[in-house]
């Protein structure tokens, strides 16, 4: 009677554990401070958006005639600063990222689980610092804070936004130090390193390029309030500075930020792609490989967005030579990942419809890319708005759908709900229709002719600018429909198994959602990556599951 | 695997060092080297940092795997350092007809 009543009793998991506020902002299990990042950058995402919202609406017109130029400045910089530092960045490795990589490899929690909740800290106080700018007034340097005019001419809130960067920075840096040594140390055995998921062999090559890179940003950001303070010529030509100095610190970490920002997205659509065709990844280590390699190449050709500055032609061939270079490792993930499909057992479900999203938009805007890195044709598209529709087909084409693909992938582990199907793939086609019609004409506008952070433009362009605007409404009402369904389906979806999916990997071998331990036995890994075998699946290692 | 213990010998060891490197600094800014002041400069400054990374940090007890990830910093600094020296090194070499 008495074993009974212990089984009706609901099953403890992370969500339920404990309960209260302080609950949560005192947690260090990993699970529950992935969500407080999701809470947080969705926060940041809608801030963003927002902003692009009243961008395109100044845009429906040639004339400037919503806001003045000055106002406008400010809008395109708030919501470069948002989405790049406060959504992008963190997006997936902070979420997912942080939700799943003990799971995958069989660990109760990252290495420093105090270190996590700090990062998250962290990030919240450097937010707090960039909303506070915003709230003040904003800034209208781009979010790029190009020199001399962020350290001399600039009236916005340079310092106060850039010290909100420099803090977040450290959130950074520290998730991939955790990242790092939780790989390297926390495996469960007989995990060795050709085993791994794919989604964790791209969060490792994610997390060199935060430890690596991100301190250079800070380091610059340092300098340049140095010298808006102090005046002291750092980068200034009037104070004995240079200003292509600062671009050259500054894209020596914002160009592998794109790869912070795309990388762990391509982690996602390789479990996406493996479990959705039911089959081990075509060339699993150069792909695994290839997450190494774009890591070390993408610190290698920053200077492509410097080849109208006065950077020397022979440093611009170099450059362009570097960035051709990181377009192989790029185009061996997408080429398997397309030989994969073949003769796989393919689900059209909402997953893979983001995967295939951003094989598309990826492609897109990687080979646009090639475009940029030629410094002859850059010349003509340079500061155009061909650069941003390229980056947005690279950064929202390919992070935005990675991000929701994985979240759908994984919210049944997540919530332990599902969420309803057909919502999710309409959902999807409608950000598939409306981030095309929002971003492809801009690759025309640009290629006309038309400059970047403008807010009017000659008569010629509206056609093409009306349908960027109407893209927009569609994309932000696709965006929407996720964020409507998943808050329902957290009450009220359909109880999910331990493995709806029928998925590959050790997070779908403990129940859902998870206990605060992750698995009740370490589990001990037998079986090569993706070796889909009708026998293993069915094992459940968690066995408090009823 | 189990920490290595230093010594308080060796500490103190290389706090001397690293002060009478200090005093070498500041003697060593009398003296108009000419283009060798920042070479000089910098040769003592990177003694005194690799001093800290190898005993206050540890660094020379630690694994390889640690030694591997030191390592990759100061490569990384060198792309940086190397990388953007390029481009002002090869400005020069195109001459503009006037």
């Amino acid at each position: 009677m008495e074993s009974e009543v212990q089984n009706k009793a609901p099953r403890t998991h992370y969500i339920n554990a404990r309960y209260g506020l302080k609950s949560w902002l005192f947690t260090i299990d990993h699970k529950r401070i992935a969500l407080l990042y999701l809470a947080s950058i969705t926060f940041f995402f809608f801030l963003g958006g927002l902003f692009a919202v009243l961008i395109r609406l100044e845009l429906l017109t040639p004339k400037g005639d919503l806001v003045q130029a000055e106002t406008y400045n400010r809008f395109f910089t708030m919501h470069g600063v948002v989405m790049v530092f406060f959504f992008l960045i963190p997006a997936i490795p902070a979420t997912l990222g942080n939700f799943l990589i003990p799971l995958m490899i069989g660990a109760r929690d990252l290495a420093f689980p105090r270190l996590n909740l700090l990062s998250w800290y962290i990030y919240v106080v450097g937010a707090v610092f960039t909303l506070i700018a915003i709230v003040g007034g904003g800034v209208d340097t781009g979010w790029t804070f190009y020199t001399p005019y962020s350290t001399t001419y600039s009236n916005g809130n340079v310092l106060l936004t850039g010290i909100g960067i420099f803090i977040t920075g450290f959130s950074s840096i520290l998730t991939g130090l955790n990242f790092i040594v939780t790989i390297h140390t926390m495996r469960a055995p007989g995990l060795s390193w050709f085993r791994l998921p794919l989604f964790v062999w791209s969060h490792y090559a994610t997390s060199l390029i935060m430890v690596l890179g991100t301190p250079v940003i800070a380091i610059t950001i340092l300098l340049l309030a140095f010298e808006r303070i102090a005046h002291v010529g750092i980068f200034d030509p009037k104070l004995g500075g240079d200003p292509v100095l600062f671009q050259h610190l500054f894209w020596f970490y914002s160009h592998p930020a794109v790869y912070i920002m795309v990388l762990p997205a391509m982690g996602v659509i390789s479990e996406l792609v493996a479990n959705m065709t039911r089959k081990n990844i075509f060339g699993y280590k150069f792909v695994a490989l290839a997450s190494i390699a774009i890591a070390i190449f993408g610190f290698l050709v920053w200077g492509h967005h410097m080849f109208v500055s006065t950077q020397s032609v022979y440093a611009g061939m170099i450059f362009s030579i570097l960035s051709y270079a990181v377009a192989i490792p790029s185009a061996v993930k997408t080429f398997n990942w397309t030989a994969t499909l073949y003769k796989g057992s393919i689900s059209y479900n909402t997953p893979m419809l983001y995967a295939f999203g951003f094989i598309g938009f990826f492609i897109i805007g990687g080979m646009t890319g090639l475009f940029l890195a030629a410094l002859g044709l850059d010349i003509h598209v340079h500061d155009t708005y061909f650069v941003v529709a390229h980056f947005h087909y690279i950064m929202v084409g390919g992070t935005i759908m990675g991000y929701l693909g994985g979240l759908h992938y994984w919210w049944p582990k997540i919530s332990g709900r599902m969420y309803p199907e057909g919502w999710a793939r309409f959902a999807a086609l409608v950000i598939f229709v409306g981030f095309n019609l929002t971003f492809f004409p801009q690759f025309l506008l640009g290629y006309q002719g038309m400059p970047r952070r403008y807010y009017a433009y000659p008569d010629e362009f509206q056609v093409l600018n009306v349908m960027s605007s109407a893209g927009a409404s569609i994309l932000g009402v696709g965006y929407l429909i996720p964020m409507v369904y998943l808050f329902w389906s957290m009450r009220y979806g359909p109880k999910a198994g331990s493995n709806p999916w029928g998925a590959f990997g050790l997070e779908w071998r403990t129940s859902s959602p998870p206990p605060t331990e992750n698995f009740k036995v370490t589990p001990v890994v037998t079986w090569e990556a993706y070796e889909f075998s009708p026998v293993e699946e069915t094992e459940v290692i968690d066995i408090s599951t009823p | 695997m189990a920490a290595h213990i230093v010594g308080k010998k060796t500490y103190f060891g290389i706090f001397g060092a690293l002060m009478v490197l200090t005093a070498v600094t500041v003697w060593v800014a009398n003296f108009d080297l000419g283009r060798w002041n920042a070479v000089a400069a910098l040769t003592i400054a990177v003694v005194k940092g690799t001093l800290v990374v190898l005993y206050f940090m540890h660094v020379r007890y630690s694994s390889r795997l640690t030694w591997v990830f030191v390592s990759s910093g100061l490569i990384w600094l060198i792309v940086l350092i190397a990388l953007t020296l390029g481009d002002y090194m090869t400005r020069g070499w195109v001459k503009i007809a006037q």
